[in-house]
């Protein structure tokens, strides 16, 4: 268990965090989801002894660290940036962590061999890390983190300086990873797609706070507030709510549409509107719409439904809203 | 706010390499070869160089004044290879103190302490800017301010003492000049050379539990020794160069004795080729040891080395081997058909 208490980090007047307290349970893997500038980062490098925090303590499993360097907390860090140690190889910079405290040969030697195969380099233990691609690099990085065996494995955006298909594959590879090693990992992203799909717990920080604790079903499905709504998948705005695109239902006939409304309670009713695009994504179609009262949204239908609606540009259509659980009211800075 | 993720053909890590795309070549027609763009006024250019060179080296072998049968008789007698080994000697000693003395220096000056950063910058600042010479004969007379050094505490009780003349003598007195001089250069390269180390490596090494000072023995310095050394052998080589004036405190080094010779039989143009082969010779040697030393710390900065002469000679051979063999194939293939 990782717990954070009532951290502060100021950086002249500015508020990187802003009174965080965030309890992290061994063995999970936990998500810092959030924009650019939200203090991820050094919430991380804070819980990692990186960053001194101006008020607030840090302890893992139970043991006060807040004082300590990161050398003593027990940590094993990967940076996004790849901060490969050049002048070695591959085996040398896992081994790193264990030669300098001096483990006997056969024993550092038995647990690199380990290591590099879990990650898929055992090929490649004689390279220097130039000589790697970026994933190849960033599970390097992986392995010596691991190597020393840390009571907490911290990843800052691992895989952000990676291009999108090797993204993909590696926060899989990580995830199956963590069902194998069960090391308490803290992860962070600002991708919500990212963190929807490996950790089992996500916080949603923003301007230096956390703005919701949980697992990515109650976060997708019942956000706090519109900025967690809002940053965890698409949504639009539909009356005077905030609906996720995939909830929105369009129907040809007015009076369908209204009775089909009615059965969902409090559901925020039937907006007319006309078919501006529609835009092929694959499995699904997004449609872009535009409402009486002059309003843009978007609804996400599949394509078998757009199919049977034959929806062309300039048509009108009913739209109605399901799947209540993600209906929030708007904030009324944010309603059109 | 989803992120449609832009659908862009990736490669990943394991993809095997592109293939070569298909030549559609048929066989039997001869390989064009490349043939870079030559400009008309490059063939001057190459013309004019040349009859430079070719007049230069003619008037090197033709023209008495050279005078290379003295120049034979000197080059390798007794005096001048002891006087080389003198020169060697100021140049050892001068580097080794100078580098010890720049650690310490650049040491101080990234220290966190702002007093032992303002001595690092103050003394850099004064002995870059006295010249070498003047600081030499500086040293040559430190006899002059202070007669004696004694050895105790500071301000405190003395355990002895040493007349300087004793303690400096001429030599002593250069290898100081030449090692404080190098000092101040050595400091500001060895700093430079550990700030162009990211930072992200110091961090990287605090996240694996690794103490302040190993990090900088084991992490930082190895990757600075890339940017060091260039710097510093280009210095050592200077310094070589720059034992010619300790000449001036009369010290039995190569030019002093070359100076000695030709004084006495006044042969000063053969001489001074001498010291000059001699120079040439030494530093060919340093810049030969350089590159392999660079090459060494280079290990992991690059995809790829840069392969030694021997290695370069070697692939310019088989590279060789296999064109002519080509051609011997075409040449067949050409003959059958
Ligand atoms: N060393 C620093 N000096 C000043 N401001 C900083 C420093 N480090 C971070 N910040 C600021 O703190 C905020 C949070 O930064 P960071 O934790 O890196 O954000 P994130 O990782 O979520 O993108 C940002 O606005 C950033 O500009
Ligand atoms: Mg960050």
């Amino acid at each position: 268990m990782i717990t954070v208490t009532d951290a502060r980090k100021n950086y002249g007047s500015f508020a990187a965090l802003d009174d965080v307290s965030l309890d992290i349970p061994s063995g999970s893997l936990t998500a810092l989801l959030g924009p650019s500038g939200s203090g991820k980062s050094t919430l991380l490098r804070s819980i990692a002894g990186l960053e001194g925090l101006d008020s607030g303590t840090v302890t893992i499993e139970g043991r006060d660290v807040t004082n300590e360097p990161p050398q003593r907390r027990g940590i094993g860090f990967v940076f996004q940036h790849y901060a490969a140690f050049k002048h070695m190889t591959v085996r040398d910079n896992v081994a790193f962590g264990l030669t300098i405290r001096k483990r006997p040969k056969a024993e550092t030697d038995k647990k690199v061999d380990e290591l590099l195969e879990i990650v898929g380099l055992d090929g490649f233990r004689n390279r220097y890390p130039a000589q790697l691609s970026g994933g190849q690099r960033q599970r390097m990085a992986l392995a010596r983190a691991l190597a020393v065996d840390p009571q907490v494995l911290l990843l800052d955006e691992p895989f952000g300086a990676l291009d999108a298909k090797v993204r993909t594959d590696l926060r899989q590879w990580l995830r199956r990873l963590h069902d194998e090693v069960h090391v308490t990992t803290v992860l962070v992203t600002h991708d919500q797609e990212e963190a929807l799909d490996v950790a089992d717990r996500i916080a949603v920080l923003n301007k230096g706070r956390i703005e919701q604790v949980g697992d990515p079903v109650t976060l997708y499905e019942r956000p706090a507030n519109d900025f967690v709504m809002g940053f965890l998948g698409s949504v639009a705005h539909f009356g005077d709510q905030l609906v996720r695109p995939h909830d929105i239902v369009l129907e040809r006939d007015r009076a369908t549409a209204l009775a089909l409304d009615a059965k969902v309670a409090g559901s925020p009713g039937v907006v007319e509107a006309v078919v501006e695009r529609v835009v092929p994504l694959g499995f699904e179609v997004r449609v872009d719409l535009r409402a009486d009262s002059g309003a843009r949204f978007a609804a996400q239908i599949t394509r078998r439904d757009a199919a049977d609606l034959q929806l062309r540009e300039g048509e009108t259509v009913h739209a109605r809203a399901v799947g209540r659980s993600s209906v929030v009211e708007v904030d009324p800075a944010l309603a059109i | 706010m989803t992120t449609t993720s832009a659908v862009r053909p990736v490669a990943t890590d394991q993809q095997p390499a592109a293939a070569p795309p298909p030549t559609t070549r048929p066989d039997h027609a001869p390989a064009l070869t490349v043939v870079p763009r030559r400009n008309p006024w490059t063939w001057v250019g190459v013309a004019a160089v040349a009859v430079l060179v070719a007049m230069f080296v003619n008037g090197l072998a033709t023209n008495p004044g050279w005078d290379w049968p003295t120049f034979a008789r000197y080059f390798a007698t007794e005096t001048v290879i002891k006087a080389l080994g003198t020169t060697i000697q100021l140049t050892v000693l001068g580097t080794v103190a100078g580098f010890v003395l720049g650690v310490v220096l650049a040491a101080m000056r990234l220290s966190p302490n702002a007093f032992l950063r303002s001595v690092a910058w103050a003394y850099i600042w004064a002995f870059r800017s006295i010249p070498l010479i003047v600081q030499l004969l500086f040293w040559f007379n430190i006899a002059y301010l202070y007669q004696s050094i004694s050895f105790g505490l500071p301000f405190g009780p003395s355990f002895g003492s040493v007349a300087t003349n004793d303690l400096f003598g001429a030599l002593g007195a250069a290898v100081l000049g030449l090692a404080l001089h190098q000092a101040a250069y050595a400091a500001e390269i060895i700093r430079g050379g550990i700030l162009s180390v990211d930072e992200g490596q110091r961090e990287a090494a605090s996240a694996l539990g690794i103490p302040r000072r190993r990090q900088f023995l084991r992490i930082v310095l190895p990757q600075a020794m890339r940017s060091i050394l260039p710097n510093a052998a280009n210095e050592v080589i200077s310094l070589f160069k720059g034992t010619s004036i300790v000449s001036v405190l009369a010290i039995p080094e190569l030019f002093y004795q070359v100076q000695v010779i030709y004084g006495r039989n006044s042969r000063v143009v053969p001489l001074l080729l001498v010291a000059t082969v001699w120079y040439i010779i030494l530093t060919t040697l340093l810049s030969v040891g350089q590159y392999y030393v660079e090459r060494h710390f280079a290990r992991g900065s690059s995809r790829t080395l840069p392969p030694t002469p021997l290695q370069r000679l070697r692939t310019r051979l088989a590279a060789f081997g296999t064109s002519t063999s080509r051609a011997a194939g075409t040449t067949t293939a050409g003959v059958a058909r």
